[in-house]
């Protein structure tokens, strides 16, 4: 992975609730400092001179209480500790509600070549917001040959091989009023311990399907701005697989199999493809399937307790028959 | 599994017209071929694929094939690179 660079965050498309507001008010040349840890430290210690522990490789956030702190620091004259500071190599210092440096602060961190970024956030939301950002940055992600889309309300990977027909499939899907998420080059993350969030390999040229015989089209100007979306957690993995009469397919579905991505285990199906067979329809209804499972009702074990009901009562009907029938015969 | 790193000569870099040349010569091979740069790896025969690697002139790519016919593809695809996609 490539380093994740300062310049990287003030980058980062991040909008409405998430939108971080970063603005760099000074030393930009050191803007190519490199973040290496998701983590954030708060300086009031070692602002007071205790350096032990120090968190030298965290972004440093500075909030209403360490601005005070610096002010203070201004008027007594005392810059020891701040040049202690940036003898550190700090990726960057944020300054939040708006803040600014004091003078000697701003000149000590120029000098050190260390960039100052300003966010009018409030700190508790900056802090929410920047963890939440980083930790996507740094979240295990890996690019999976398959394409997501979104099928009411269930993140369906598809997968298979070449020419199997996953772009059909989900063309199909589109065309039924569910929306792409991407095609071909899925980037999957690994986020807050165990979800899967997909989304397209490379945003600048997202929501485009190659389909053999049109070529390369695009989905958001053909179906609508409603036909698309940029990121969906992965709740359902269909494998497509060119029919294969020996092998053997699951024919009542009571047993959950599971595919593991980035070490999470998600419901998997099997899906073989011939020709015939509607793939969009049987990925639709798979994906209600994984509702109504999430809802707590299993298809096909609510069907099999209704064969064992049935039985155990035609059972007792037939047994009652024949006892009744050999009654009968004794009393007559 | 047959590697082989090889490096984008053209100055445009691999755009559409590349990507579907590198598509139909993989897609003639039963191995399955892989193009990975520094960041990820992605398959040969996917169109969108290839071109969301963003490989742009002197870029470097390795080409990695597994399949009986490993070998053959490997080459045809350096091939390509080699005579820069009939490019500038």
């Amino acid at each position: 992975m490539e380093p994740f660079t300062v310049l990287d965050l003030l980058d980062l498309e991040l909008t409405e609730q998430n939108d971080l507001d970063l603005t760099c008010i000074a030393g930009r040349e050191g803007l190519l400092r490199a973040i290496v840890t998701p983590e954030l430290n708060r300086p009031g210690l070692s602002l007071s001179g205790f350096f032990d522990n120090f968190g030298s490789d965290r972004v440093q956030i500075f909030g209403r209480g360490e601005h005070s702190y610096l002010e203070k620091l201004q008027v007594e004259g005392t810059i020891a500790t701040i040049e202690q500071f940036f003898t550190h190599e700090i990726p960057c210092c944020v300054f939040t509600h708006g803040l600014a440096p004091t003078p000697d602060f701003d000149r000590i961190a120029r000098e050190s070549g260390c960039p100052i970024l300003q966010s009018p956030l409030a700190t508790n939301e900056f802090v929410m917001r920047l963890i939440r950002a980083l930790g996507n940055v740094f979240a295990e992600h890996k690019t999976i040959h398959g394409t997501l889309i979104e099928v009411f309300g269930i993140g369906v990977l598809i997968l298979g091989d070449s020419g199997v027909g996953k772009s059909e499939a989900a063309l199909e899907l589109i065309e039924r009023g569910h929306r792409l998420v991407a095609d071909d080059a899925v980037e999957i993350r690994r986020v807050s311990g165990n979800i899967l969030l997909g989304q397209g390999a490379n945003p600048a040229l997202g929501h485009h399907m190659e389909i053999r015989g049109l070529g390369i089209i695009n989905i958001t100007h053909l179906f609508g701005v409603g036909s698309i979306r940029d990121n969906k957690q992965i709740q359902l993995i269909c494998q497509l697989e060119e029919w294969d009469a020996k092998k053997a397919y699951d024919r009542i579905g009571a047993e959950e199999r599971t595919y593991e991505i980035l070490g999470v285990a998600t419901p998997y199906l099997e899906i073989p493809v011939k020709p015939g067979r509607n793939i969009p329809i049987i990925i639709e209804t798979a994906s209600m399937n994984e509702r109504l499972k999430k809802m707590g009702y299993y298809s096909a074990r609510e069907f099999n307790q209704k064969v064992m009901r049935w039985l155990d009562s035609e059972n007792a009907r037939k047994a009652y028959l024949r006892r009744r029938g050999a009654a009968e015969d004794n009393g007559s | 599994m047959t590697k082989r790193e090889v490096v984008v000569r053209n100055r445009a870099g691999i755009h559409a017209r590349p990507a579907a040349l590198i598509v139909q010569t993989a897609a003639q091979f039963s191995s399955h071929i892989e193009f990975t740069n520094e960041h990820e790896s992605i398959n040969a025969k996917s169109i969108m694929g290839i071109i969301t690697l963003g490989a742009g002139y002197n870029s470097t790519i390795t080409i990695s094939a597994d399949g009986e016919d490993e070998n053959e593809a490997v080459e045809r695809l350096a091939a390509l690179f080699e005579n820069r996609f009939e490019e500038e």
